[in-house]
């Protein structure tokens, strides 16, 4: 009985390590917002980066960080608990299986000199450990960490924000938000990444 | 729970991947707009029925979600320099954090920054348009 049971198992954790396609992934993230609006909470990552600015003391620098960071604690748990399901992604539910990336993607990232190993989730080119150690990556990381966080706070959101919840929610402001997204990105993947890499 | 859920489906449907993130920029895969639009399809929906059945939180509270206050520059701007962000660093703030727990240490640097460019909205925000 221990034997199939142990059988059974097996074979749900290999399914669960295949890589997940869009209409699994994208549902349970729908369903993860309403279950934190069930909760009584709402669904943003981006304002934990605000929350640790006021646990840091940037409460003595600007208004903006006075508040409770108490009442915040809940999504602090939450982000939390994405480091955990990062963490058994990558230890239990993991096949090594190479990512599927389009053909076009593919070629795009040799036009950039990437050398696309087929494994990981981020290149080497930019996220080796020893890019800490390389200045000009370790800046282009910087400016990529501070465009994001100041970016996101000026948004007033961030991709769960305004790109899932304020757009199940009908909120014009996000759909504007999100079209920036966009403009941003595309400027950066068209004309700037080619620049610099 | 809700958050290891979302780590763990981040994760395994590849949207922390910086190359999803690059693919996505290049409009070569319909995976990243098939993820987002089904998410919001559902939140839609859900807000939806949430809002006519008048549906209670988990306390007894009405949920209640409160509108974004209307503004051009400040969703246009912002979300500019959000989105020419994070298509150089391949993550938004949730998948940062999923990062870290995959083991991509070297994403501590982005996550930190993150939050130095938070810090800095806050000084500087008095002297932003929004």
């Amino acid at each position: 009985m221990i034997f199939v049971v142990n059988q059974y198992f097996i074979t749900m954790i290999e399914f669960l390590s295949q890589a997940w396609p869009w209409y699994v992934a994208g549902p349970l993230i729908g369903f993860s917002m309403l279950a934190l609006l069930y909760f009584g909470e709402s669904f943003g990552v981006s304002s934990n980066l605000r929350t640790l600015c006021t646990i840091g003391g940037a409460g003595r620098a600007s208004d903006f960080f006075k508040f409770d960071w108490r009442k915040q604690i809940w999504n602090l748990v939450f982000v939390l608990g994405t480091i955990m399901g990062g963490y058994i992604a990558a230890t239990l539910l993991s096949n090594n299986a190479p990512m599927e990336l389009s053909t076009a993607t593919i070629d795009n990232l040799k036009d950039l000199g990437f050398s696309y190993d087929n494994v990981g989730y981020l290149p080497n080119e930019l996220f080796a450990i020893s890019s800490t150690a390389d200045l000009p990556k370790l800046i282009i990381l910087i400016i990529g960490g501070l465009l994001v966080g100041f970016g996101t706070r000026y948004a007033g959101g961030c991709t769960s924000g305004h790109a899932i919840s304020g757009l199940s929610n009908l909120q014009l402001p996000s759909l504007i938000a999100v079209v920036g997204f966009f403009i941003g990105g595309l400027i950066m993947t068209f004309i700037i990444l080619p620049l610099i890499f | 729970m809700v958050g290891i859920l979302f780590g763990i489906t981040l994760a395994k449907a590849e949207i922390i991947s910086w190359y999803r993130i690059f693919e996505m920029f290049h409009f070569d895969a319909f995976h990243m707009y098939g993820v987002i639009g089904s998410a919001v399809a559902i939140g839609a929906t859900g807000i939806y029925l949430m809002k006519h059945f008048n549906v209670k939180d988990i306390e007894g509270a009405k949920i209640d979600i409160p509108d974004k206050n209307y503004s051009i520059t400040r969703y246009l701007v912002g979300g500019t320099i959000f989105g020419l962000g994070w298509a150089l660093v391949g993550a938004c703030p949730g998948p940062m954090f999923i990062l870290l727990g995959y083991g991509y240490l070297s994403i501590l640097i982005v996550i930190l920054s993150a939050i130095g460019g938070t810090f800095l909205y806050g000084v500087l925000r008095t002297r932003l348009p929004h």
